[in-house]
Formats: C-alpha cells, sequence, structure tokens
C-alpha cells in the first residue's frame, strides 16, 4: 500500500524552480532517502511533504488522503530536524507533551505516550532535564521521541545526524534503523551523506536540481545508476570515468580510449549502442583486482602506481593506464609500493558506459 | 643611601623572578589600559555618589557648605508637595512606559517579522522618531496635543465640532501626555530591539512547532518569549534607565504644569540645583532617587549572579 505519494509536484520561489513536476511514490513501512548534494531541493521536498512549504502545482497524498493544502499537524507526520530544534526553556518532558496538550489529549494519555516514547528512546533518565543540559545525541533522541509521541504513520527526517560527531552518528545511525524495525512506520529521510543513504534506506531518490534522478534499492543505485550523475555521486572514492568511444568488431564490442581497447562481452546494454558512438566508461575503483588474482578476472591489463594512499582497513592506489587516471581501491594487505608496475583485472559485467547526454548506454 | 635601596631591592626582585609573579602584575597591560575606566568609575560614579549623599546631609545653598543638619533635607523633601507629585507621576509613566513599550514594541516586532511587504520601510518610520532628541519631540507633541489647534482642531474640522481634548492643561491628565509623546519615542527603538531577538529564533523550531499543531500565539508565549529572555532584559534595563533620567521632554513638553501636575524627580532635583540654589535639598532629592534604583537594582542583580553560579555548580 501506497503510504506517501507525489504527483507532478513543483515549486518555485519567484523566478526559481526549485522542484520541476516531481513524482513519488512511497511504499507503507519504506525507509526512504531523498540522497542529493546542496542546493538539489531534497529538504525543500521534505518541507513540502510536511506541509511547511506551500506548494506551486501537483498534489501529496498521505496515507490516501489528499492533504496537498492540510496544515502540518492534520498531515499524521512528524518531523525530527537538523538543529533539533528542541523548546531550550522546557524540560524534556514538556518538550515531549507539549504538542499533545496543545491538541487536549487526556492527561493519562499523554503520559502513557510520553512513557513509551522515553522507554522505546531510552531517555526515562533525561526527562527533567532541559535541552541545554544535554549532549547532541541526547537532544537528537529527544526530537525523536517528540515525532514519536504523535503517534502518526509518517516519519520525516531533515539531515537528523549532521550535526553529530562522527562516532555518535554511526552509534545514532545504527540506532534508527533499530526504530525503524520495531516501530514499522514509513520514514523519508534526506542526507547528503552516502553511507548513511546506503546503510539505512530501503530505497534510495538521488536527486539533482529539483528532479528524482533514480528512485531504487541501495544496490542498484549502487551497481546499477541509471546515469552519469548517480554514478560519480555514489561511491567513495569516486568512480574512474574514461572517456572514449564504442566500436564493434566480428560481433564483438568494443570500448575504445586512447592506447586502451576493452572487450566488453559482459556487458548488458541497455540500449543498442552505435557504432563509434561517443561514451564514458565508469569502473568503481573497488571492481578492480589486484596482483595474482587479477588474471582470473575477464579483462586484465598492467598500470603504473603513482600514489599510494594506506587508509587502515583498505589502501587506495592512484595509478595511470595509457594516459588514463585509474583509482583502485584495495586491501590493505596488498605490498603496492609508488612506482610499481601492477597487474589488475576486472569484469565488464560490472562496469557503466553512460553515453554523451549522460544517460546508461 | 642610594646603595643600601640597590641591595634591598635586589633580593626582593630575584625571589619574584624565580617564584611565580605577583598576581597584581599578571597581564599587566590589560590592567593599565583598564585604568582610566577605573578612575572614572571610582571618581566620576563612586566618588560623586558619595559626595553628593554627604552633602545632602547638609545645609548647603548654591555653594557646598559642610554644616550638618541631618535629615532635615530629607524632612522637608518628604513634606514637599511637588516632590509627592513628582514621585507619584515618575510611577505613573513608569509603569506606562514599561508596559505599553514593552507591549507595544513587542507585537509591532511581532507584525514586522510576517514577512510583511515594505519592512525597510516601517521599521524606519518606527524607529524614526528616536532619532529625534527629546526637546524636539517633547516641541511637536506640544503642538500636536494642543486643545486649540493641534489634533483636537482637525477633529473638530472634520465635523465633530463639540470635541475637547486638551490633556496638556489639565491637572489630572497632564502626565500622559508626556507618556504618550515618550512612548511615541521609544517604542520604535524597543521594537528594533524585539525584532532583532525575533530573528534570532532558529527558524526550525518555528517548523518544529507547527508539526506539533502549536498555535502561533502559543507558540509566541510559550516558547518564543521564554528563549527571548536576554533581550527582554536588556530592553528593560534600557527603558528603566529612562524612566529615571527622563527630564528634557517634560520640559519641553509641559514644564511641569498645570502646577506641579507633571513634575518628575529629575526635574526637580535640576529645579533646586540649579534655579533656586539649594544644593542640600536637591542632593537629598538625587540620594532618594539613587537608593530607590538600588533598592530595586540590588536584589534582582543578587538574583541573576546567584542563579548563574548554581547554573556553573550544577
Amino acid at each position: 500500500m501506497t503510504s506517501v505519494a507525489i504527483s507532478d509536484l513543483s515549486l518555485s520561489f519567484g523566478p526559481v524552480e526549485v522542484l520541476k513536476s516531481l513524482n513519488l511514490e512511497v511504499e507503507e513501512g519504506e525507509f526512504v532517502v531523498l540522497l542529493g548534494p546542496s542546493g538539489c531541493g531534497k529538504s525543500t521536498l521534505l518541507n513540502c511533504i510536511a506541509g511547511l512549504l506551500d506548494v506551486t502545482a501537483g498534489q501529496i497524498f498521505i496515507d490516501g488522503k489528499n492533504v496537498t493544502w492540510e496544515e502540518p499537524k492534520d498531515r499524521g507526520i512528524g518531523m525530527v530536524f537538523q538543529s533539533y530544534a528542541l523548546y531550550p526553556q522546557m524540560s524534556v518532558e514538556k518538550n515531549l507533551s507539549f504538542g499533545l496538550r496543545v491538541a487536549g489529549l487526556p492527561k493519562n494519555e499523554i503520559i502513557e505516550r510520553v512513557s513509551r516514547a522515553a522507554e522505546i528512546l531510552q531517555i526515562e533518565p533525561l526527562l527533567k532535564r532541559k535541552p541545554g543540559a544535554l549532549s547532541g545525541g541526547q537532544r537528537q533522541r529527544v526530537a525523536i521521541g517528540r515525532a514519536l509521541v504523535r503517534d502518526v504513520n509518517v516519519f520525516l527526517f531533515d539531515e537528523p545526524l549532521s550535526n553529530l560527531d562522527a562516532k555518535l552518528r554511526t552509534d545514532l545511525r545504527v540506532e534508527l534503523k533499530r526504530l525503524h524495525q520495531r516501530l514499522g512506520n514509513t520514514m523519508i529521510y534526506v542526507t547528503h551523506d552516502q553511507i548513511e543513504a546506503l546503510t539505512l534506506a530501503d530505497r534510495i531518490a538521488i536527486m539533482k536540481d529539483g528532479l528524482i534522478q533514480q528512485f531504487d534499492s541501495p544496490s542498484n543505485i549502487y551497481n546499477n545508476p541509471h546515469n552519469r550523475f548517480v554514478a560519480g555521486f555514489i561511491g567513495s572514492p569516486g568512480m574512474n570515468f574514461l572517456q572514449g568511444a564504442l566500436v564493434s568488431e566480428a560481433g564483438q564490442w568494443f570500448f575504445n580510449a586512447e592506447g586502451l581497447r576493452v572487450p566488453l562481452s559482459d556487458y548488458r546494454f541497455v540500449h543498442p549502442p552505435q557504432e563509434g558512438q561517443a561514451v564514458e566508461f565508469g569502473l568503481r575503483p573497488e571492481h578492480i583486482v589486484v596482483g595474482d588474482a587479477s588474471t582470473t578476472q575477464p579483462v586484465t591489463m598492467q598500470v603504473d602506481t603513482e600514489l599510494v594512499e594506506p587508509m587502515g582497513a583498505d589502501t587506495v592506489l592512484w595509478t595511470n593506464v595509457a594516459g588514463h587516471a585509474l583509482t583502485i581501491r584495495t586491501d590493505s594487505e596488498s605490498n603496492v609500493k609508488t612506482g610499481d608496475n601492477i597487474n589488475i583485472g576486472f569484469n565488464t559485467a560490472r562496469v557503466s558506459i553512460f553515453s554523451e547526454n549522460g544517460e546508461r548506454v | 643611601m642610594s646603595n643600601n635601596l640597590t641591595n634591598q631591592q635586589a633580593p626582593a626582585s630575584e625571589a619574584t623572578g624565580r617564584q611565580r609573579r605577583h598576581p597584581l602584575l599578571r597581564n599587566l597591560s590589560a590592567k593599565i589600559a583598564a585604568i582610566p575606566m577605573v578612575l572614572v568609575t571610582l571618581v566620576g560614579f563612586v566618588g560623586c555618589s558619595v559626595w553628593s549623599i554627604v552633602y545632602s546631609f547638609t545645609s548647603s545653598k548654591s555653594l557646598p557648605r559642610e554644616t550638618f543638619v541631618g535629615l532635615k533635607q530629607y524632612d522637608r523633601l518628604f513634606d514637599s508637595s511637588r516632590w509627592q507629585a513628582s514621585v507619584e507621576n515618575v510611577a505613573i509613566y513608569g509603569v506606562c512606559s514599561l508596559v505599553f513599550s514593552l507591549g507595544v514594541g513587542f507585537l509591532l516586532a511581532v507584525a514586522m517579522d510576517q514577512k510583511i511587504r515594505f519592512e525597510n520601510t516601517f521599521r524606519t518610520i518606527f524607529l524614526y522618531p528616536f532619532a529625534l532628541s527629546f526637546i524636539v519631540t517633547g516641541l511637536v507633541w506640544q503642538w500636536l496635543l494642543n486643545g486649540d489647534f493641534g489634533i483636537a482642531q482637525v477633529i473638530r474640522d472634520i465635523g465633530f465640532t463639540n470635541f475637547e481634548f486638551n490633556i496638556l492643561s489639565d491637572r489630572e491628565y497632564s502626565i500622559y501626555a508626556i507618556v504618550i509623546a515618550g512612548l511615541w519615542q521609544g517604542t520604535g527603538f524597543v521594537m528594533a530591539l524585539m525584532l532583532a531577538g525575533l530573528r534570532g529564533i532558529d527558524q526550525d523550531i518555528w517548523k518544529a512547532a507547527r508539526v506539533d499543531g502549536i498555535p502561533a500565539w502559543r507558540t509566541y508565549l510559550f516558547i518564543v518569549i521564554p528563549m527571548m529572555k536576554p533581550v527582554f532584559i536588556t530592553t528593560l534595563v534600557i527603558i528603566a534607565s529612562g524612566i529615571v533620567k527622563v527630564f528634557d521632554l517634560v520640559v519641553a513638553l509641559t514644564d511641569g504644569g498645570p502646577g506641579v501636575s507633571s513634575e518628575l524627580p529629575a526635574k526637580y532635583v535640576y529645579d533646586w540645583m540649579f534655579g533656586r540654589g539649594n544644593l542640600g535639598q536637591a542632593l537629598a532629592a538625587s540620594t532618594v532617587m539613587l537608593s530607590t534604583v538600588l533598592i530595586i537594582l540590588i536584589p534582582w542583580a543578587y538574583l541573576e549572579y546567584s542563579q548563574k553560579k548554581d547554573a556553573t555548580h550544577g
């Protein structure tokens, strides 16, 4: 069942079109992440869903109800903000209960909901404190609690972990995932952090310039990017892109670049390729095998190592093949040194090829 | 002799060199820089206040004389009907300007914060009176409130021929003319302070309140105003000091009249000191003013300070 549906949503601030006739359907209980660079409209989209911004055109449905012009409180949503947005002069308990009391809920119901949220988020010892006396992680828990007590079906998160330090962010990320498993609510989550997106999401919507570029499962986003932007945005270090052209020889397609010829026997074309078509050949650094194991790969070649970056768990090699820069991610066991000429291999089933207009070929 | 001195000093300077420097010598340049201000405070504020208090117990006339007469000046002060009227008036003026300039200033700021058009224009209009001196404000309002050809005449010209509005010559209400002029001048400034405070509130707070379904007035009352406490305290201090020292406005607008119906304490002090050559009486009045301020200020400062101490300890 569809939980949140957005059809042809547009939003303009004066002459600036922030969202351009955007469509999105989120299933019930799904964890959807809106991911994109800053200024892509992901937070704007979330604010539209929440009802904090008036849309220019289009409709928003939540749980089958058209809420395009409803007040935020009537949409059945709870929201968590990057800056926590707690009410600083109220205790944690009052922060959680204020909205409920304004709504006129019976007292025992309020107490019940607050204590349940506090139990789920393990903030019971903090209930009497004020937000100023809490750490960043605790504050964000309270902010989540404020969404929780509203007893709604849809949770919206606007970069909730961006203000936390790296360690806390990882911890809270895991907790958010657990929370989602326990509650089973629909969650829409905005972030610019791809690790957060890949780890949390059931489906990721990659956004750019007010449009969704690809809306897919994390593994599809990673392995099967629909266009050049998605391919380049996901992955760290980023995908290698080689400029070249497609040529065919005896019914076999090849990627041809200066001093380089890669047979594309395992690549599954989405669109029929054309002879001489200018393309970009995308290869993820972690899909390249180094050393003896490379001989088992369908495509092998030799590269010159220019720089070695040990990163603990793995090592990044900056290499050069026939004038093309190639980044390789390998495990830290490999003893490659700067200046080494090494054997590499990869499988063209795992590469992505994009035409000049950025679409996957 | 000089030999003797250097011999004595040498071990002392050696000692300070080896041990930690004397606390008075730490941050020496900062302390030197602070000396002028310390002197101004000690001589100008503390010294002159003490001098005033001392001479308020003398029978000084035009020039200070050390003829101590005990509380006689105070006896005379509190018996004076003009002083009594002044105290009553400053209470009326104080309460009215506190309540209305805070209230109206805040409401204006809220109105300005609704993303209205021409906000800059309105802000300039409201803030403009603050750029005028009290003398100008007083004169303008003297004309406006004049019963024969001010606002009253305009309303009569419209057609309400029997309209009478002449608070300037009314013993009962002349102080309210000063209140009106004072509010006209000061409210815009309060609005500017409040607007700055409102703009300092994180927009996410508003969004969170909207998602929570909290109506705007409750958000202001229970969330935004408590968050603006520092702004309110600053504003309060500025308004309060304005109340205590209000002087030129009265001189320009009513000159204390009719009779003594719009006299204020600061004007009382001035008149006795410079007009009537009675230093002792003027200083007694100013001492009463000072102690009133201190009576209000000290418990409040103590409360604020002790709260902060508790907070850091907790």
